[in-house]
């Protein structure tokens, strides 16, 4: 028998039940990545590894990181280990998460050092292309906040990725950069609306509309960069948003070459999550959009027009994903190719939902993801034994677990994907 | 300000939801409007909050009719509706949901949410209501988000407030409190709408009374002058006999014997903690409680649908603790479900196939793959006839029906094969005194039969009326235990309450 003592003091336990599987599974996570640095990283690893971290030219220039390789491998190893038998002992700490993301950073760091052992390595440059590789993503994830925010599903921000690349191509090259952005932005936008107009006023199944924006989009492009750009290669030339240095700020080591000397996207991406956060959590139309997200009828009944509120979040948020479109093409390469997005769009929704459906998180989550992307293209040059393909799996994995809830709660806003129907 | 509705006809298609209602809202009064399910109330009060547009006839404010194009329209000429399921956004904070729609703002749109907090503390402390406006809604208890609409009318500066059923969702004490605002509203001059059917409530709290039946209005008056029979019998078209036909118990031997129960919820919490209890055949047992005390998952972990994490439960002796929901259907259990939408029935499916949703498997059914329709449409024909479901036919879909019927398609399902053990939750939740009458009648008559029964209910007085013996749940234990042909309403209440020890 259980005395009632018994049941009260077992109580809280049972509280921290959740909490405490929460801290166990990335106690198991951390000793994992301890394992694997002390077994792996530690193992035939010698000399320096040399990170640059600016160039010589630079007006301030730092000296060269110089990390020896094994003692910071063990050393890595030991702190993950400490940090993961800290998880087992004392379960359910508040600092779980933070140190699962300290944990996970050595890690990387761990790596890094083991690949770049006797060479050198442009730490700087890598960042840069880090936040450059983000852009794309963390447009596509705004777009996804936008009108998830709205309880509109939009899987269709692949396809206004591809049309804002195929347009800004297009207009680029018949009108210039700028035309070809505001054409590319227009063309989100009309796609946004095109989506808004299947989902809320024909209340088609939002997931089926918007794929069916993506196979369109991809269909008409394809078929007019093989068939027509082949012949009138004049169409497919447009110029390239080169960097724009801001004064001052852009001399400052690390930070200035990878904040402050980027071009148009990287500095409409960071005002545009600015813009979003103000909007959506400190407006009135923001807390309106929100309340249509979460309870439409509720909005309803104060006065507040669902469907237009669907209407223009929806447009807004193909504007944003046009604009990134226009990335792959006025700030990159300044050509369409077949399918040029290759999956990015969906890689921003996987950031919306890893960054909690909020503009900053998203843009967070999108630097990780950037981070792999650019870490895997580097990695290529220094010649690992790990092919470069796992890296980039890498954060996907680490998405697949956040949304299977294993680490942190994600809660997605309480009507999303659902039509509303007046009665 | 006085509200004149005039010849108000709504039609939805072919249906006339409400048909020439005429009415009369005034200042500084509570007009009750009395109706079953189904009789329009609701509708003619959406007119009325701008909802839906009428199909002929006029509202007259003051004197002058208007013609609202949408909700906000009503809002701004001063009618505020408190809706029977609440509409507040549960991730928004108190002073969030009050100024939606109306919200105080600064240069480039700023929401100015230092304003919204004190003017909700103002209101707060003009009416009494001690709501903390930066409380999360989704934290607070249902009273209490309760109180925060009605801080949402007044913060529109409400003149009329309609409050639809609400009621359904209080404990009594809670009950106590929201008719002291009631009254302290109507004391400083708004003109107040009562939507019900319970007539007790009615009597207590209206100055006058409209009956709706059928979408028309049948009656109504003074309800000093009134008695609850004469406003059932208005409300319902006929004699309706209150006191559930019930002999005294026969006890027989016990059937389902609980010792120690342990339930978690879902995030491990503990829902029901060491319960035991025994249930004889031939006894009404009912659980009282208010809501989320530990009841829901307790019905579910006896029915199968929920794992048990500690104790043991034994049905004629034999152990099913760990048994899965066909095991005890198959051992004679019918289990009436709380939510009929959600858990009782398929929304989308026929009265027929519903019907057969426990027992398709079953040789007089199916043969091999093969659905043997034939059998099962006349098989629920019979049983709907039996069990007084009204329907044009058992094809129709069970979400066209009233919530009535869709109950009385669960109660046939549950009741009409063998049963030995019947456990029912929140059986009459929301239904009209007619079909509330007839299931009432269906649980005595199994009771009767031999079987026991476990009711478990929040409207109190369901359960002292069905009860041969009342236990109250109060955060996962049994708390105490009533007879109840002697239990006394006030001291259950308190019970309900957690104050015994």
């Amino acid at each position: 028998m259980t005395s009632p003592a018994d049941i009260a003091a077992a109580a809280p336990q049972r509280l921290g039940k959740g909490r405490q599987r929460q801290a166990r599974i990335s106690g198991a996570v951390l000793l994992g990545l301890a394992a694997l640095v002390a077994l792996v990283f530690a193992q035939d690893v010698a000399g320096e590894a040399t990170f640059r971290l600016s160039r010589p030219t630079d007006p301030l220039a730092l000296p060269d990181l110089v990390v020896p390789a094994l003692p910071f491998s063990y050393a890595a190893a030991a702190v993950l280990a400490f940090l993961g038998v800290r998880q087992f002992l004392r379960g359910g700490v508040r600092w779980t998460s933070l140190s699962l993301g300290f944990g996970l950073f050595l890690a990387v760091a761990a790596f890094l050092v083991w690949a770049t052992a006797g060479k050198s390595f442009s730490l700087t440059g890598m960042l840069q292309a880090t936040v450059v590789r983000a852009v794309p993503i963390a447009l596509g994830g705004l777009a996804g906040v936008l009108s998830e925010r709205v309880a509109v599903v939009n899987i269709a921000i692949e396809g206004m990725l591809l049309a804002g690349a195929f347009t800004g191509a297009l207009i680029g090259s018949l009108m210039g950069g700028l035309g070809g952005l505001a054409a590319a932005v227009a063309i989100g936008g009309l796609f946004g609306f095109i989506l808004a107009a299947l989902v809320v006023t024909y209340r088609v199944d939002q997931i089926i509309a918007g794929v069916v924006i993506n196979l369109f989009v991809l269909g008409v492009t394809s078929y007019v960069s093989s068939q027509v750009y082949q012949e009138y290669r004049f169409l497919n030339n447009a110029p390239v948003f080169r960097p724009v240095k801001i004064p001052f700020l852009g001399d400052l080591p690390v930070v200035g070459p990878v904040l402050f000397n980027q071009n148009v996207f990287v500095y409409g991406a960071i005002v545009m999550v600015a813009v979003a956060t103000y909007y959506l959590f400190y407006t009135r139309m923001g807390l309106r959009a929100r309340s249509v997200g979460e309870h439409p009828r509720a909005a309803d009944t104060l006065g507040i027009n669902v469907y237009r509120t669907r209407y223009v979040n929806v447009t807004i948020a193909g504007m944003v994903a046009g604009f990134g479109g226009a990335w792959f093409t006025l700030g990159s390469v300044g050509r369409f190719d077949e399918g040029m997005t290759g999956g990015r769009g969906y890689i921003g929704l996987a950031a919306m939902i890893f960054g909690r459906w909020h503009p900053v998180g998203a843009l967070m989550a999108a630097l990780v993801f950037g981070f792999a992307d650019a870490m895997q293209q580097k990695l290529a040059l220094l010649n690992t034994p790990i092919p470069s393909e796992f890296l980039a799996m890498s954060p996907y994995i680490a998405t697949i677990i956040v949304v299977a809830g294993l680490i942190g709660r994600s809660r997605p806003p309480a009507a999303d994907g659902q039509p509303y129907a007046k009665e | 300000m006085n509200i004149e509705l005039r010849g108000i006809t709504k039609r939805f298609g072919s249906l006339v939801a409400n048909r020439d209602v005429n009415m009369d809202i005034r200042a500084g009064q509570v007009l009750g409007l009395l109706g079953e399910n189904g009789a329009g109330k609701s509708t003619l009060m959406n007119v009325l909050c701008g909802l839906y547009r009428p199909n002929e006839g006029q509202i007259l404010i003051d004197g002058k009719p208007v013609a609202f194009d949408g909700p906000g329209d009503a809002i701004a000429a001063g009618i505020g509706m408190v809706h029977q399921h609440f509409m507040l956004i549960p991730v928004f904070t108190v002073a969030e949901n009050v100024v939606l729609g109306v919200e105080p703002t600064g240069p480039l749109d700023h929401l100015d949410l230092k304003k919204a907090r004190e003017q909700v503390r103002e209101i707060n402390d003009t009416y009494g209501l001690e709501v903390d406006p930066d409380a999360l809604i989704e934290t607070l208890p249902v009273g209490i988000q309760q109180r925060v609409e009605i801080i949402k009318v007044l913060f529109r500066s409400a003149e009329v407030v309609i409050f639809d059923e609400p009621t359904a969702v209080l404990t009594p004490q809670e009950v106590e409190d929201f008719f002291k605002i009631v009254r302290g509203l109507r004391d400083d001059g708004k003109a107040i709408v009562f939507i019900t059917h319970k007539l007790n409530e009615i009597i207590e709290i209206a100055d006058r009374i409209s009956v709706l039946r059928g979408g028309e209005i049948v009656g109504g008056g003074d309800p000093s002058e009134m008695t609850e029979a004469e406003l059932a019998e208005m409300m319902v078209g006929r004699p309706v006999s209150f006191a559930v036909d019930k002999t005294p118990a026969r006890p027989g031997e016990p059937l389902l014997e609980v010792r120690d129960l342990v339930v978690l919820r879902d995030n491990d919490d503990i829902a029901v903690n060491h319960v035991s209890m025994t249930i004889h055949r031939g006894e009404v047992v009912g659980i009282a409680g208010v809501q989320g005390n530990g009841q829901t998952p307790l019905v579910e972990a006896l029915t199968g649908l929920r794992q048990v994490a500690g104790g043991e439960v034994r049905f004629k002796g034999e152990d099913i603790t760990h048994a899965g929901a066909r095991k005890r259907h198959q051992l004679g259990f019918a289990h009436i479900p709380e939510d009929r939408q959600r858990t009782g029935l398929v929304p989308a499916f026929s009265i027929a196939e519903n019907m057969v949703l426990d027992c398709y498997y079953d040789d007089r059914f199916s043969r091999g793959p093969n659905m043997l329709w034939k059998v099962v449409n006349e098989t629920a024909a019979r049983n709907a006839a039996e069990f007084d479901v009204r329907a044009p036919s058992v094809f129709e879909a069970v979400r066209k029906l009233s919530g009535g019927n869709q109950q009385k398609v669960i109660v046939a399902r549950e009741l009409s094969r063998d049963t030995e053990m019947l456990i029912a939750a929140q059986p009459t939740r929301g239904l009209d005194v007619g079909s509330i009458e007839y299931i009432h009648g269906r649980i005595m008559h199994a009771r009767d039969e031999g079987d026991g029964v476990l009711i478990v209910s929040s409207e109190l007085d369901e359960i002292l009326a069905l009860s041969d013996r009342i236990l109250v749940m109060f955060e996962g234990r049994i708390v105490a235990e009533f007879d109840g042909a002697t239990a006394e309403k006030s001291k259950v209440g308190l019970a309900m309450a957690g104050a015994v020890a």
